[in-house]
């Protein structure tokens, strides 16, 4: 530090895991612990979905295979079909209550 | 490469795909043409199943042998006979959509490409295609407040439970270096340990699919899900897609995983036992009659992983004719709840059976026949399921396990029984007539239930068979 020298700092697999198990985590937190809109729901559900996909290109670019960025191509487009269906049913539940408060889906219950 | 050996599947897609355009392109309403054609769909391809080939194709993504025929007929029977229970109904409540035979169709679709998922993308493929229409269906009576919000509970948690699926897929992955089940069984057999990451992946994984046979700890939607749902949905949900999930978890832990098998082992013990006591306690004070089977589905469940839980051939084998007997048995009971409409109106708690043993003999006697069946009474059905379930464990020496079963089984004996009293001690007013649909569904589940003990064979060898191609 005195000298002026920096230590160039090399971004490993071990970095993209921790940042993929973070998002990954806060996706799972943010369904549990959310207690307002199912939106936030839906987003969390995407956000444990793209840690998924961060973890699996950084592994493929770690072994050197492909199949990582293929199952990538595959969740992302899974994805964006579960957003379409998960949006749908939000759509006729607001219209059957009027409501997307998490604490008022607890009709069923026993 | 080997295409042809898909042949299944690639008609059934082609015969969704045409229903679809069939269903849209018409002025008029063809909700009945497309239910027809769907029926006939779900037919022709258990045809195909019985003379396909075995083999692998797609570099080995997909995988035809004697258990994933053994699988996908238990599965496109328990389609078929959810669809005949689902046509009169979705007339009655004004729900006859041709989406309804569609969603169902690309359902059972997905629970073919489950069951023959040779790769972790097969597998995850095939687990949406099956969810996503699942999702559909469950929200399917869109008026219905109860309806969207078991469809919204059940998007919510399944969509979890597949992000765990993946995430725990991604680890495996990394840390084997292949997605493909075998090429992950010879990554770990070469392994002096296996990486700690692996075993993490498992575990998350495990938690998806036992989220998905709705098995403790992992079962909290089930209920709801059950109760909201449309009756016809609900005993679909009940029996394909549970068996196709326990066909996945089976093959997941003995393929790639057999290895690992001191790793699973006792998480499938602790699940198996959950459910047993879960299902037999939770389901006493129950009501609505749609949660009873919610819970008495999650105890079966546990018996079933009994099977599983003893690792053995004869314990797979014994999870597999507790699941085929369990599919007709429930389909069977869910034919009577269906037939339960009293003035046009749908009903649904225990109390509403009352007076059937008087009003509709025959209904009557058929339920009693699957009530004591679920309760394990000989000589019907579900008596063999769960003495081969219970003799698997007993063999391995794992007897506190046999015992909870045992004892769980006699529990859930009373909430069984207490129907069959309402239906012949109770006094109450007669059904409508039930349709014919439901007489035909009721009179083949019925004569299986009560059949079974004469000709076991046939299912014995069956299973046999697949047990053998699947452990080798």
């Amino acid at each position: 530090m005195a000298g002026g020298t920096t230590e160039m700092l090399t971004i490993g697999l071990g970095h993209y895991l921790t940042v993929g198990a973070i998002l990954f985590l806060l996706g799972v937190l943010g369904i549990f612990l959310n207690r307002k809109n199912v939106i936030v729901i839906l987003m969390s559900i995407e956000l444990i979905l793209l840690s998924v996909n961060l973890n699996m290109v950084a592994f493929s670019a770690a072994l050197q295979d492909l199949t990582g960025q293929i199952f990538t191509l595959f969740i992302l487009t899974v994805a964006a079909a579960e957003a379409a269906i998960g949006l749908a049913i939000v759509v006729i539940y607001f219209r059957n209550r009027g409501s997307i408060e998490v604490e008022d889906i607890s009709t069923l219950k026993g | 490469m080997n295409w042809t050996l898909i042949l299944p599947e690639l008609v059934l897609a082609l015969v969704g795909l045409a229903a679809l355009a069939g269903g849209v392109l018409p002025k008029r309403d063809t909700h009945f043409a497309v239910n027809m054609a769907v029926l006939g769909g779900l037919l022709l391809t258990a045809v195909l199943v019985v003379a396909q080939p075995e083999g692998d194709a797609f570099n080995g993504q997909y995988v035809a042998d004697a258990f994933t025929r053994f699988m996908k007929l238990l599965v496109l029977a328990g389609a078929a006979l959810g669809l005949l229970l689902a046509m009169d109904w979705n007339e009655k409540e004004g729900l006859g959509k041709f989406e309804f035979p569609v969603l169902l169709l690309f359902s059972s679709l997905g629970m073919m490409v489950m069951v023959s998922a040779n790769d972790l993308i097969a597998l995850y493929l095939g687990l949406e295609l099956l969810s996503l229409s699942l999702y559909v269906i469950a929200a399917f009576n869109r008026d219905s407040e109860r309806s969207a919000e078991a469809g919204l509970k059940y998007f919510i948690l399944g969509s979890l439970a597949s992000g765990l699926l993946l995430y725990g897929s991604s680890l495996i992955y990394g840390f084997s270096g292949s997605t493909n089940f075998d090429a992950i069984a010879d990554a770990l057999t070469g392994m002096e340990s296996v990486p700690f990451g692996v075993v993490v992946g498992l575990v998350f994984v495990l938690a998806a699919l036992v989220f998905k046979v709705s098995a403790v700890p992992f079962h909290m939607w089930t209920p709801d899900v059950y109760e909201g749902a449309p009756t016809p949905v609900t005993a679909f949900f009940a029996s394909a897609p549970k068996v196709a999930a326990v066909a996945l978890l089976t093959r997941v832990a003995a393929g790639p995983f057999g290895d690992l098998v001191g790793q699973w082992q006792q998480v499938i013990i602790l699940c198996s036992l959950g459910s047993m006591i879960l299902g037999a306690l939770a389901a006493i004070g129950q009501k609505n009659i749609k949660r009873l089977m919610a819970y008495s589905s999650i105890g079966h469940v546990g018996y079933a992983l009994l099977g599983l839980a003893a690792g053995t051939e004869f314990g797979v084998r014994a999870l597999l004719l507790y699941m085929a007997i369990y599919l007709f048995t429930n389909v069977g009971a869910f034919a009577v709840l269906v037939a339960m409409r009293r003035n046009g109106r749908a009903l649904e708690g225990v109390d509403d059976l009352a007076g059937l043993g008087k009003a509709d003999p025959a209904m009557a006697l058929a339920m009693t026949c699957f009530m004591l069946s679920m309760a394990g009474i000989p000589p019907l059905a579900g008596f063999f399921g769960k003495l081969y379930a219970i003799g698997a464990v007993w063999q391995e020496g794992f007897v506190t396990l046999g015992v909870v079963a045992v004892l769980s089984s006699a529990v859930s004996a009373y909430y069984y029984l207490r129907v069959i009293k309402v239906m012949y001690f109770d006094a109450g007013e007669a059904l409508d007539p039930r349709p014919t649909s439901l007489s035909v569904v009721l009179t083949g589940t019925g004569l299986f239930t009560v059949f079974f003990f004469a000709f076991p064979a046939p299912f014995m060898a069956a299973a046999q068979a697949a047990v053998l191609a699947l452990l080798g």
